[in-house]
């Protein structure tokens, strides 16, 4: 089977006190092996939440509470905790944006990294843990692996503990990443590095990259597919190169758009009138329509579903549009 | 765009030098370790003109602009206002020239105080310099402020807690107006935000620059925004200058090997650009704290020769820029 | 497909709108007075809590109304009288009504707990500010003076002081008003260094605000929220001080209803008639727990950063 992992109508809500606010609210995703997947969006789309709920890591007061993600076949959720922290830092495993936070501050990294190892591994020894630990720094690029294996996170820069993090979570060689904003905390030169670090690990490895970010730059760099995301739904998803070249979805246009290109001539840069919605006052219609220019009056009315596009350059490319549509439509919505 | 007026140097800095020390050093305080924030930094900002200075963590900017506002005292040089030297000038003329003087800040939800109202925080720069005679002046002062910035004048009592971050933002850029002053000092205005908002913000400086005659220091670490706002722009390394000239030279012909790895590094919005086995700058930036001997750059240079590690490169003027560089 | 040339633009703006209009303010965060008003709704141990508080407010400001007898009225041929219908929680060894007299108290234990209190709160709050705020020799200075006071008990410095000046209320309210301001300049002190880093502080002085005007006006009010929190928290305190001291023979005096001075008078008689001793403890008891339980849930409310 070709397809890795399958998120299939993902519902994740958060029943606060003030109202239920849907912050995934019907989301497909499929991660084939050996790819590195985009997943981006501006704050509150929900992007972050679908990771942690493949994780299954959502705290109170949010749940799961409809959906399936399935790793090969097998339905995550319904697993038992149990059998989910086998899955987790062994073959799901996930790094975030703050290496710091993520990092414990009174052991030494060799240490926890080597922790990664003996818990889903009673098997193997504290020499042999140390082995691999020293192999898997030396692959992530880390300079003196014997020295660092006895420093403080506090002792490190960013970039170090960003690989550090990627060490710790390609240690037990899982099927699927997930780097939740790995780079935004980091210097550009720093960035390059570890982007070039992930596409190298993900090709030896064959690992596949979930990769979530709210940089389209980043995207159009490293991944193969992207998913944009928009309020807890997916607006429109490509072949990267098949996204910039044929963008169907308003949204899609309008961050292209009001990005400042290092590339280009100054010009205007294009605004997107208004805000993100309040996810507990959605509109009736389109969850985009307030806000885009070319809004028609069905679209205050009925959600749009993911229409199918003929695709330009490449792959299956879908747009959650009514000006895209098309008789082919996506199953779920 | 429109070609903008520019005149004459409204501020320069002159061999300015920056030191913070940090705790360490032997029991009776002495040797104790510093940090070089900025080093020997001389630039001028034209009036007019969008300045931008840009670099990674550890290269001075934002101490830069600091001392640029007086905000901290240099450990060495002084910088010069339209022709004043400021750090020569007591308590009570620099409370003058800080009206013409203002600074913007990165994250909108620290700059401004969250105990006091929109009224208040636009109207304090005006109170505190008594610049209108009756409280009913200095709300219409306020009204026309939040007008100008996009802010409906009905939200004036409110708190910053019910504003999102885009509109947190306009009221700090608000305040920094109410003064009129010439030299706004950006620092990051746009890096803690959304992207569909940063253009927002990004369009809102600029048309307010036109309309007001503003001169901007920009800093910032994207390189992008950098392009787009910016007419001459000072690269940074570690505390020093590495390369000063006009936007489109710079970003057309890096000459500087930083700031060509600078720009290279810049993950580009566009899949076509992608470029496999480009030249990444390796290791990691070294620490203010104890800065490399000669050419502060050399360690991470793949270029560089036995004279940059030992001799400090001078600043030269080359064709239209100044760049501090052994081998260029 | 709908033909967009053919799209009725004013349709859509109407529905643009409708939509705007039905976005009521967002929000983003709450403020003081929301999120007290969000722990009235769900904890309801500190919302009991302030309701007991008030209760006892009430009964000390209309003691005359509420309390059935007059609480310094000697019956000698009623003394230490089991609780009945006339006198609910029986009289105490000179025959005045116990029940009266815990009202009467009230006022002695609430205004030993605030006004004292606040004095000391006011003391530490400017002390502290003045630490953080006026550079590294003032904070040496202020902070090894609060470490001195936060060394000795403060019930043994509070007696040192009524000892010099002798036992009455006036001398309690001194003693503890000048005991306890170091724990809230501790405080108060943290939370400035903190701010003074804030970037809203440096636009204030980028702006030429004077240093005196920016304490007051943005950092003190910032350190509002932890000051309301430490105030219900530390007039329990006070009140039991106040009831050791009197317990101790150093507090009010006779005939003053102070509850502890009720408790001592009346531990004699602890097993043959309790609620002589008891009656009074037990207020002390519900009263301290209700300004804790308070001040958690108002802690809980305000920073929730703080909980576990």
């Amino acid at each position: 089977m070709d397809e890795l992992l399958r998120i299939n109508n993902l519902k994740t809500h958060f029943f606060t006190k003030k109202g239920v606010v849907p912050a995934v609210d019907g989301v497909s995703i499929s991660v084939p092996k050996s790819s590195i997947i985009g997943l981006v969006g501006e704050s509150g789309c929900g992007k972050s939440i679908t990771a942690m709920s493949i994780m299954q890591l959502v705290q109170k007061p949010g749940r799961i509470i409809g959906g399936s993600i399935e790793l090969e076949g097998e339905d995550l959720l319904k697993y038992s905790e149990d059998k989910m922290r086998n899955i987790r830092g062994n073959k799901i495993s996930i790094i975030f944006q703050e290496p710091m936070t993520a990092l414990n501050p009174v052991y030494t990294v060799g240490k926890q990294v080597a922790e990664a190892i003996t818990i889903h591994h009673h098997d193997v020894g504290k020499k042999e843990a140390k082995k691999m630990v020293l192999n898997i720094f030396d692959a992530v690029g880390i300079p003196e692996p014997q020295r660092r294996f006895n420093s403080f996170p506090h002792q490190l820069s960013g970039g170090l503990r960003q690989r550090v993090m990627i060490g710790m979570a390609m240690v037990c060689n899982p099927k699927l990443m997930i780097a939740d904003e790995p780079t935004t905390a980091l210097d550009v030169t720093i960035e390059a590095q570890i982007l070039s670090l992930m596409k190298k690990l993900q090709k030896e490895r064959d690992t596949s990259i979930l990769l979530i970010t709210h940089n389209l730059g980043v995207v159009a760099e490293v991944c193969d597919y992207v998913y944009v995301m928009y309020a807890g739904k997916v607006m429109e998803q490509a072949n990267t190169f098949e996204l910039f070249k044929n963008t169907s979805h308003q949204y899609t246009n309008g961050l292209i758009n009001s990005i400042p290109k290092i590339t280009a001539e100054k010009e205007r840069l294009y605004n997107i009138k208004g805000v993100v919605p309040n996810l507990m006052k959605l509109p009736k219609g389109c969850r985009f329509c307030p806000r885009c220019e070319k809004a028609m009056p069905k679209c205050f009315m009925e959600e749009p579903p993911l229409y199918k596009i003929n695709t330009v350059v490449a792959g299956e490319h879908y747009a959650r549009c009514f000006l895209c549509e098309s008789s082919e439509v996506m199953d779920d919505a | 765009m429109m070609p903008k007026q520019i005149g004459d140097t409204l501020i320069r800095t002159v061999d300015l030098v920056k030191e913070f020390e940090i705790s360490g050093g032997n029991f009776f305080g002495k040797d104790k370790p510093r940090v070089h924030a900025t080093s020997n930094v001389s630039i001028q900002i034209n009036k007019g003109e969008t300045f931008a200075l840009v670099g990674e963590s550890g290269c001075g900017k934002s101490t830069l602009g600091r001392l640029m506002l007086r905000l901290i005292e240099p450990t060495n040089g002084y910088v010069e206002f339209e022709g004043i030297n400021i750090n020569e000038l007591s308590h009570e003329s620099m409370r003058e020239i800080r009206k013409k003087m203002q600074i913007i800040f990165q994250d909108p939800y620290a700059s401004i105080n969250p105990r006091m109202n929109v009224y208040n925080i636009i109207a304090e720069p005006l109170v505190t310099h008594k610049v209108c005679k009756t409280k009913e002046e200095t709300k219409e002062r306020v009204k026309d402020l939040m007008k100008k910035v996009g802010i409906r004048p009905e939200f004036i009592n409110r708190y910053p807690h019910q504003f999102s971050g885009g509109q947190r933002q306009r009221i700090g850029i608000a305040r920094a107006l109410a003064l009129q002053p010439e030299l706004i000092i950006c620092d990051e205005p746009v890096s803690a935000l959304d992207v569909s908002i940063q253009s927002q913000i990004l369009n809102l400086l600029h048309d307010l620059q036109e309309e007001l005659n503003l001169t901007y220091l920009f800093i910032s670490h994207d390189l992008s925004v950098v392009r787009y706002i910016s007419d001459r722009v000072c690269v940074m390394f570690l505390g020093k200058v590495c390369e000063i000239g006009d936007t489109e030279d710079i970003f057309g012909n890096p000459l500087h090997p930083y700031t060509k790895f600078l720009i290279d590094a810049v993950p580009k919005p566009d899949p076509y650009l992608r470029k496999e086995n480009k030249q990444l700058l390796q290791g990691d930036i070294p620490s203010p704290v104890n800065p490399p001997a000669g050419c502060r750059f050399h360690t991470r240079c793949p270029y560089a020769k036995d004279v940059c590690k030992e001799k400090e490169p001078e600043m030269k003027a080359v064709n239209n820029r100044q760049v501090a560089c052994h081998i260029v | 497909m709908e033909d967009i040339r053919n799209t009725d633009y004013a349709k859509v703006e109407q529905l643009r709108q409708d939509y705007e209009d039905t976005q009521a303010e967002i929000a983003d965060t709450d403020g003081i007075m929301d999120k007290i008003k969000t722990m009235i709704k769900s904890n309801k141990l500190a919302t009991i809590s302030l309701i007991v508080i008030l209760i006892f407010c009430f009964c000390a400001i209309f003691a005359p109304l509420v309390a059935p007898h007059n609480p310094t009225l000697q019956d000698y041929d009623n003394v230490r009288a089991h609780p009945s219908r006339e006198h609910i929680l029986g009289t105490d060894e000179l025959g005045r009504d116990v029940f009266s007299r815990i009202i009467y108290g009230a006022r002695i234990s609430l205004v030993i707990g605030i006004v004292p209190t606040t004095i000391s709160m006011v003391i530490g709050t400017i002390l502290g500010l003045m630490a953080g705020f006026m550079g590294k020799k003032v904070d040496f200075v202020i902070m090894r003076l609060a470490d001195i006071m936060l060394a000795f008990p403060s019930l043994l410095l509070a007696m040192v002081v009524m000892y010099t000046l002798g036992a009455s209320l006036i001398n309690i309210f001194i003693a503890l008003s000048v005991v306890n301001w170091a724990g809230t300049a501790r405080v108060v002190r943290s939370q400035t260094l903190a701010l003074k880093e804030k970037e809203f502080v440096e636009a204030a002085e980028s702006i030429g605000v004077k240093k005196s005007v920016i304490m007051l006006r943005h950092i003190l009010p910032n350190c509002l929220p932890s000051l309301i929190v430490l105030f219900t928290m530390d007039i329990p305190g006070s009140i039991l001080s106040e009831s050791s001291l009197s317990f101790l023979g150093i507090g009010a005096q006779p005939p003053a209803s102070s509850w502890g001075l009720m408790v001592v008078n009346g531990k004699q008689w602890l097993f043959s008639e309790p609620w002589v001793a008891i009656a009074p403890g037990v207020a002390i008891l519900i009263l301290v727990l209700a300004f804790n339980f308070l001040g958690d849930g108002l802690r809980d409310a305000i920073d929730p950063y703080m909980k576990e």
